[in-house]
């Protein structure tokens, strides 16, 4: 077992990690989005605006935040808070690597090593609607509301084909451990074997996330700016950064559970190496991947439009789910005969 | 196409859509997959983006910029004889010139000439209107005051060589 210590400078660590890449992210997607637009974007700021995310946190920190006077002080505040919290939770599960070995001492590269990771992850990240329906309902505005409304709508429909499309990963795998899991892709990756459950599983992340195609929840020409109309300040930003976690979560779990997590393609480079050197390589290729889906996501997001509502509904339901399901069959079907 | 009448009329029209999609492109995926690579694409493009203080925009001669007095070159004296009919064709009322003798040929010279910046309106009347060719439409187009008496420009502000404005008046020329 490890110590307390361990785990809380784990945490710590994760927890820096995190926040300091979903900041860069927020550079990288405005230099990205202005590149596709054939704009320049943010570049005033320190060597190619590398500092901007920086002058924007300082910016964002000492912005006034305002409560309007009919909401829900309560939840007002609370909301932005489990929005943030469960984003922060659902990677507590995630092994960036396998382990590092310091004074003799095996230490695992993930902060909980739950065994049954999988579960913990629906669960957790099904919770996320909270801070969203909250904060539509505690606002006691039209838009916000009617965005926590879709928020949730949406995000249930496709828990559902999510959850779904990871079966057939667990049938392929044998295990609902997610270091399991990735050991099981040493040799071939998951996506191989899963490609539509693989394809359902993007789709339904881009909706959990509330991405482009999907993002009925903030639809600005619609809803000006769905559930966090109403909020400003920090507490915007906890939204903010929260949506960046949940997109950075999403991109490693893609890599875990299709990707081969931290494995090289094809080759194993890790046995017989030095464990300290390969726990720091393995978290270097798994981020690599998942930078390339992240990528993915912010080439999706100027490139489709936004679905109508019902149109959502009825990719949710009657496209994906039924081939989600499909697909745990015909996983099912083929592990037996073999 | 078939059209839906009302009275004779045709009202709306009922637009067939193009049925005939092959399963590749009634699958979405391999279309999304081409519109994903013209986005790609996009970003390896020539930017269009001015990063305006470092690089400023150079405006044509056709632009309309700030109006100003063209004094001569060789002289060293405006052309303007301070006949008024800047002051009297300008929409905006913002044009004042007060007219004085002079010993020099041409016999008039504007005392006084204001244009208030912030009335004028940049349509170019005066220039099109001025006998000699005096007032001219320049390309400055930073303008910054801080205060109404700051936006009154007078001739310290007004006055421009006449080499400076080489561009506008060619094109003054062509164009008559």
């Amino acid at each position: 077992m490890e110590t307390l210590l361990i785990v809380i400078i784990k945490s710590a660590i994760f927890i820096l990690l995190f926040l300091t890449v979903s900041a860069v992210l927020t550079y990288v997607e405005r230099r990205i989005s202005a590149f596709i637009q054939d704009r320049l974007g943010p570049n005033r700021v320190g060597p190619f605006g590398l500092f901007q995310p920086i002058a924007d946190v300082v910016k964002i920190i000492f912005k006034e935040e305002i409560i309007p006077a009919n909401a829900d002080r309560t939840l007002h505040t609370i909301a932005p808070i489990i929005s943030l919290f469960v984003a922060y939770s659902v990677f507590a599960v995630l092994p960036l690597g396998e382990k590092l070995v310091i004074d003799g001492k095996e230490i695992k590269l993930a902060v909980a090593d739950v065994n049954i990771g999988f579960l913990y992850i629906l669960a957790l990240s099904s919770l996320g609607v909270y801070g969203i329906t909250l904060s539509g309902w505690s606002s006691n505005n039209k838009y916000s509301l009617l965005g926590a409304l879709r928020a949730s709508a949406q995000m249930i429909s496709y828990e559902l084909s999510l959850g779904l499309s990871l079966v057939g990963v667990v049938l392929v795998s044998g295990s609902i451990q997610i270091d399991e899991i990735v050991r099981s892709q040493a040799n071939v990756w998951n996506i191989f074997y899963q490609p539509v459950g693989f394809i359902i599983f993007l789709v339904s992340a881009f909706a959990e996330t509330n991405r482009l195609p999907f993002d009925l929840p903030e639809a600005e020409p619609e809803l000006v700016a769905g559930y966090h109309t109403e909020y400003s300040g920090m507490k915007f930003g906890a939204f903010y950064l929260a949506e960046y976690t949940n997109i950075i979560t999403a991109s490693l779990l893609m890599t875990a559970f299709y990707f081969g997590g931290w494995y090289f393609p094809f080759v194993d480079i890790y046995s017989g190496m030095n464990p300290n050197l390969a726990g720091i390589l393995q978290v270097i290729v798994f981020f690599a991947k998942a930078g390339v889906i992240i990528f993915l996501f912010m080439l999706v997001r100027w490139t489709l439009p936004r679905f109508r509502y019902d149109q959502l509904m009825r990719l949710g339901w009657q496209v994906l789910l039924p081939l989600a399901l499909l697909n745990v069959l015909a996983t099912g079907l083929v592990k037996m005969i073999v | 196409m078939t059209e839906i009448k009302t009275n004779g009329r045709p009202r709306t029209r009922q637009i067939k859509r193009k049925s005939n999609m092959n399963l590749l492109e009634r699958l979405y995926l391999p279309e999304i997959i081409k519109g994903l690579s013209i986005t790609f694409r996009q970003i390896f493009k020539p930017k269009v983006t001015f990063e305006y203080p470092d690089v400023k925009w150079q405006p044509p001669a056709s632009f309309r910029g700030r109006p100003v007095l063209v004094v001569d070159d060789e002289t060293g004296i405006e052309r303007c004889v301070a006949c008024g009919l800047c002051s009297r064709v300008c929409p905006a009322l913002a044009i004042e010139v007060v007219a004085d003798e002079t010993e020099l040929d041409k016999e008039r010279y504007p005392k006084k000439f204001e244009i208030n910046m912030l009335r004028c309106i940049y349509c170019g009347l005066c220039e099109e209107v001025c006998p000699e060719e005096a007032i001219v439409m320049s390309k400055e187009y930073e303008l910054v005051f801080t205060s109404r008496e700051e936006a009154i420009f007078g001739k310290d502000k007004l006055l421009t060589p006449a080499s400076k404005l080489k561009d506008r008046l060619e094109f003054l020329r062509q164009m008559r």
